[in-house]
């Protein structure tokens, strides 16, 4: 686990680990993070040469193609600053799986070193650079669902919710089981797609009861889930990564 | 579809089909799981002391473990000084044909047992059916899915699938002079009065074992209803069957498995019953078994435990608060399994016990989510075990020590994931790729109907996001 070392001095560069779902289907989200992370000072290095964390093929038991993976980020990402990632489950794989995924190889003690400086979005915006916001939007009810990685791998649950609560015109509200997972899973949602879809359709019932103008996520696979499902049953709840509703809310402009 | 199974890969799909259609099946699934998953977050009202107690559990459990064979060896010199006769079974036939050699040379004729999930593992009933004993479940739960030839859907709460009704119409069927009756109270009431009966004509009872305490050579067993000790205290002859991880080192150690593992099962702060059994009746004593029999039950645990990371799972102490918080345990229910450990627990078990090739594809129910390693009374890592076992599933790896390894290799997935890393470890054919899709978002191939099914199409972005931040820096230069 990182530390948060409010007195040690102050942090000026972090590099941006996309994720390969941001990159193909929620730029904006990316962007919006690069701006919320700049407007605090911050120097965000985007090394081009990214693609994926490996999660796909480590959580389908493929471990040598995701070890690949993996060794091309703790390479890329070696300058000794903060690895800042936009999606718990992605920030998850380098934090608790990158150690252990390569523990036998030579990049043992790298891996050990970007696990202990990865951190999700808004657990650094939060806890590290607990940023002050101004509200600058109309009054809304968003309902936030917390990816399971972000919740219980990570445990940032809170950090995403306390930074959602400084805006003031910002009603916000978590469906019944907040704690039960959407039924995304990866290849879980093709290979069980059954079981996925019950889960889903669930989760999208909770989403949908508690009246929320939109709904909001800092993991975009489950935004990918629920969102596709609820726009396969015409619901009306518009979907957006976490990112960038707070950008826009706080005065940022539309990227 | 009730019935466990040694290939539970066979038909799973079918078994998933079939629950996620019973409307009424997940309806009292998730009603019961609701309940016990409220029951014990009031048992836990401190998140650090439970963190605590946790750790503590675990170190316990692992202490035990890392000693194993020397105290089984303990375990088996205290009881013998007991009076408690122990018998090694290898196998699950072993384990059999020692419990019924037992009962044949006490001339048993009326056997009750109590609950006991080792017993299920064997297929103990079967066997003594097939020597021409008949062993009556005295568990509430356990009786009423032994009279319906079912068999438990949660290794604590067995007959959690079935309604106040089904089980009024069948009490009021296969009981003599029962009228229907959908009152609790008085349902309970019938079958306590068959039980009564039978615990006070039995000869042998059998019954599990919670936890063995080397140190003293005493057998904990936990229950509610009582059947346990009666199970343990009226027949002539008590025969215990435990796996062989069951044992821990000292008497010291039983508080704080005591204060885990009630409150993660049912959500108790202790159960009703706690049998410490240190013995057959002594001479100065009026009751009590004649004799008391232990049977320590291997069945694939020693290869479980040659692994170091897979032996984490012989850490469990069968509380079940895994499948309680486990989403897709409480929408299929435990039957879909087809095993007698089901949830997250039994998909690292019994891949284990039967091999890859036949119980592989049991890993692929599960999300990852962490819901169940998150509850873990004696914090097994049960993500990471599931997503070893599909890595063993999947190894061409000889020296795999998981049996069975390698057989759920598919030629296409295997070719999927190599494509998939062909394009992932070379950024600029990835760009190129991202380019094509973002920029043919309109023609791309449709996905998989499985998720096309019940979600609208995936659309790609009409830039990618690191195309986004190259025109950026082209900007700002």
């Amino acid at each position: 686990m990182p530390g948060y070392c409010m007195n040690s001095p102050a942090i000026q560069r972090v590099y941006l680990f996309g994720t390969c779902l941001i990159d193909v289907f929620h730029p904006a989200a990316g962007l919006a993070s690069v701006q919320l992370l700049e407007r605090e000072g911050i120097e965000v290095v985007f090394p081009e040469e990214q693609t994926c964390c490996g999660q796909p093929p480590y959580n389908s038991g493929y471990d040598e193609e995701a070890r690949a993976v993996a060794r091309q980020v703790v390479r890329r990402f070696s300058e000794s600053i903060p690895v800042i990632v936009p999606s718990g489950s992605c920030a998850g794989m380098l934090r608790q799986h990158y150690p252990s995924l390569l523990a036998d190889g030579p990049l043992a003690d790298a891996a050990r070193d970007l696990a202990a400086r990865t951190y999700e979005l808004h657990e650094f915006l939060h806890r590290v650079l607990q940023v002050r916001w101004q509200d600058h939007g109309d009054p809304v009810k968003i309902v936030m669902h917390t990816s399971c990685s972000a919740r219980r791998e990570m445990g940032v649950r809170e950090d995403g919710l306390a930074l959602l609560r400084q805006l003031e015109g910002v009603e916000v509200c978590e469906p019944e089981s907040a704690e039960t997972c959407c039924g995304f899973g990866g290849t879980f949602a093709v290979k069980m797609s059954e079981i996925s879809a019950a889960m889903a359709t669930d989760k999208c019932r909770a989403v949908q009861a508690t009246g929320a103008d939109q709904l909001l996520s800092s993991d975009c696979g489950c935004l990918l889930n629920i969102d596709g499902m609820l726009r396969k049953q015409g619901a009306h709840l518009p979907a957006e990564h976490l990112a960038e509703f707070l950008w826009k809310r706080t005065g940022g402009d539309t990227p | 579809m009730s019935g466990f199974t040694n290939h539970p890969d066979q038909d799973f799909g079918v078994r998933i089909h079939d629950a996620l259609g019973d409307a009424e099946l997940r309806e009292s699934f998730h009603g019961a799981m609701t309940f016990l998953r409220d029951r014990r977050r009031a048992q836990f009202p401190d998140p650090e002391a439970l963190e605590t107690l946790r750790d503590s559990g675990a170190a316990i459990r692992d202490r035990a473990l890392a000693q194993l064979p020397d105290l089984l060896e303990q375990l088996e010199d205290r009881c013998r000084h007991n009076g408690i006769q122990v018998h090694w079974a290898e196998t699950a036939e072993d384990a059999n044909r020692i419990i019924t050699g037992l009962i044949r040379a006490v001339n048993g004729k009326r056997i009750v047992k109590g609950k006991s999930m080792a017993t299920e593992e064997i297929g103990l009933n079967t066997a003594l059916e097939a020597a021409g004993f008949t062993c009556l479940e005295s568990d509430m739960g356990e009786y009423i899915v032994q009279q319906a030839h079912e068999t438990p859907s949660h290794i604590i709460m067995p007959a959690i699938h079935r309604n106040k009704a089904s089980i009024a119409r069948q009490f009021a069927e296969q009981i003599p002079d029962t009228p229907y009756t959908e009152d609790v109270d008085e349902l309970i009431g019938t079958g306590r009065r068959v039980l009564r009966r039978a615990f006070a004509e039995a000869d042998v009872g059998i019954s599990g074992v919670n936890f063995a305490v080397a140190e003293t050579g005493t057998l904990c067993l936990v229950e509610n209803e009582g059947n346990g000790r009666m199970s343990t205290t009226v027949p002539d002859t008590h025969i215990a069957v435990m796996g062989l991880e069951k044992v821990i080192e000292k008497l010291a150690d039983l508080p704080d498995l005591m204060r885990l593992l009630p409150k993660s099962a049912t959500g108790q702060a202790i159960t009703t019953y706690v049998n410490m059994i240190s013995g057959p009746r002594r001479d100065d004593e009026s009751d009590g078994p004649r004799q008391v029999h232990l049977v320590l039950l291997d069945n694939g645990r020693s290869r479980i435990y040659a692994d170091r990371q897979l032996r984490a799972t012989l850490r469990c102490i069968r509380c079940g608060a895994c499948m309680n918080h486990c989403p897709v345990y409480e929408r299929l229910g435990g039957h879909a399994y087809g095993t007698v450990y089901p949830g997250p627990i039994g998909q690292v078990v019994m891949p284990q016990l039967f091999g890859l090739d036949h119980a592989g594809k049991l890993t692929q129910a599960c999300s990852l989510n962490g819901a169940c390693g998150e509850v873990c009374p004696v914090r097994i890592p049960l993500p990471d075990l599931i997503r070893r076992l599909r890595h063993e599933g999947v190894s061409t790896d000889p020296a795999s020590p998981v049996r069975g390894h390698g057989r759920q290799r598919r030629f296409s997935e295997a070719l999927i994931w190599r494509v998939w890393c062909f394009i992932h470890t070379r950024p600029p054919l990835y760009r190129l790729v991202t380019r094509v899709a973002t920029r043919a978002r309109h023609w791309l191939p449709p996905l998989p109907r499985a998720w096309t099914r019940h979600r609208a199409p995936l659309q790609p972005a009409d830039r990618s996001f690191q195309e986004m931040m190259r025109h950026r820096e082209d900007r700002r230069s």
